[in-house]
């Protein structure tokens, strides 16, 4: 065997071992690697209960509710299967809307209301101008009034 | 669309102009070493060479 | 003269690539700023506002653009080392050396930028998700492939141990452009990837790969300049170069 192909051979099986090695790590930290947990997981006791932890979701249509100090805010996280209220006090990120992603950080109280301490926006990969949202939004909403007109389901 | 209105960037001027700004002058900085590093390496290499060849016209000589 | 009958190891070699890479240079610098003021254009006075973050998605211009070339030109950088490391060919080495540093640059920028995108649209400078953790890991590589470089005198076997850990380094790639499906992360997936339709209006898309564009002449026209300095100064010894200096004066 050619000195050359001797570090070919070298250089592919070092490669494959650390590729596997890679793939073995990755999965074992698999679970660790979660930066938030749904709502579903909250309900279903995945998430830790004595510490901080992030909570993710969207956050509920028309649950944003200001409390009477002005700065403290309430809302619903969702991932449309369960439901997690919040309760934050300081200032909402340019992106935080109702029906928006979000993530918040904080503890799950005995009560089952989640105090955040920090509450991140999380945007989808769609870019689109304002025009274009308003039709599609438009085009969504007939389509809906559609279906409901004519009993049929697509 | 007036000019200031431009620059504002709706309220998110800073973090714009703060990205393409240093993007620019990033890239302004590394042509700028890349060409410096030429000419440091062109006049070392042009001293060698004239040692060089004052050694060749003086090995000629003798 | 037929295309088959060109000896490809012939452009291997750094005396004649040193000046065919002279001729390339102005060519790539030209169509960098063109591409760039034609991107700039596009993404700054025809792109509309997104309908969500107003304008302060125009940093995705810079930002998208900056993200893919750190990622592609660490590949091609250990595609080079590899190349170096099996073929023993001088201009591989060299070739990998020089694109390091842009590479950095462009792993830098992507940091930076997102970070200030997303300050005012997530709400934070940093989080500690998978996809800016593993970006931030790039950057060390670079930096370590760099530094691993620089510490060893001798520039065969500088080359030889820097190009391993390039090598090794490559497993990190896949793993920052997967990690937003992989793992749940505050970073959002991606809007343009090869197996579906861009979620993007179509003037932000022509923005934005014209951008792309002109990072790639960019990157271009910086590493043919720096692989020029490394080939003078690793080759400073042979005779062709003292025949450049002459031509140089």
């Amino acid at each position: 065997m050619k000195p050359r192909h001797k570090r070919l051979v070298f250089i592919v099986v070092g490669l494959a071992g650390i590729g596997i090695a890679a793939a073995l790590i990755l999965n074992a930290f698999r679970s660790n690697l979660v930066f938030f947990f749904s709502p579903s997981q909250v309900v279903a006791q995945e998430a830790p209960l004595d510490r901080s932890f992030r909570l993710g979701g969207l956050v509920k249509e028309g649950s944003l509710e200001r409390l009477e100090d002005g700065v403290t805010v309430r809302f619903l996280v969702t991932d449309n299967a369960q439901t997690i209220p919040v309760i934050y006090t300081g200032i909402l990120p340019d992106l935080f809307r109702e029906g928006q992603g979000v993530v918040t950080q904080g503890m799950l109280g005995e009560d089952g209301v989640f105090r955040a301490d920090e509450v991140l926006a999380k945007h989808d990969e769609t870019y689109m101008p304002p025009e274009v949202a308003e039709a599609l939004e438009k085009a969504k909403a007939a389509g809906a009034g559609q279906v409901e007109e004519g009993g049929e389901k697509p | 669309m007036s000019w200031s209105e431009f620059f504002a960037m709706g309220g998110y001027g800073v973090y714009v102009w703060g990205s393409y700004g240093v993007a620019a002058l990033l890239m302004v900085l590394e042509v700028l070493w890349v060409k410096r590093r030429r000419r440091t390496i062109l006049r070392r290499l042009g001293r060698i060479n004239q040692m060089g060849a004052v050694k060749v016209e003086h090995e000629a000589e003798t | 003269m037929s295309t088959a009958g060109i000896n490809w190891f012939k452009y291997s070699s750094p005396a004649t690539f040193y000046p065919l890479a002279g001729r390339m240079i102005p060519w790539f610098a030209a169509l960098a700023v063109v591409s760039a003021v034609a991107g700039l254009y596009l993404g700054f006075f025809v792109a509309p506002p997104d309908y969500q973050q107003g304008d302060a998605y125009r940093i995705m211009f810079i930002h998208v653009p900056a993200a893919w070339m750190s990622m592609f030109i660490y590949v091609v950088m250990a595609g080079y080392a590899a190349l170096g490391l099996i073929f023993n060919t001088r201009l591989s080495a060299m070739m990998a050396s020089a694109l390091a540093p842009t590479g950095a640059m462009f792993t830098f920028l992507a940091l930076w930028t997102g970070a200030l995108w997303g300050k005012p649209m997530w709400g934070t400078w940093w989080v500690w998700d998978a996809r800016l953790t593993s970006e931030l890991i790039l950057l060390f590589l670079y930096i370590g492939y760099m530094s691993l470089e620089a510490a060893i005198d001798d520039p065969r076997r500088a080359s030889r141990a820097s190009g391993l850990l390039a090598i090794v380094g490559v497993v990190n790639v896949p793993i920052i452009y997967y990690s937003v499906q992989w793992w749940n992360t505050l970073h959002q997936g991606a809007s343009i990837s090869f197996d579906k339709a861009p979620t993007m209006a179509a003037t932000m898309l022509a923005a934005l790969l014209v951008m792309t564009f002109a990072c790639w002449m960019y990157a271009i026209a910086i590493v043919l300049m720096r692989v020029r300095n490394i080939i003078l100064e690793r080759e400073r010894h042979s005779e062709w170069v003292m025949g450049v200096l002459e031509e140089e004066k």
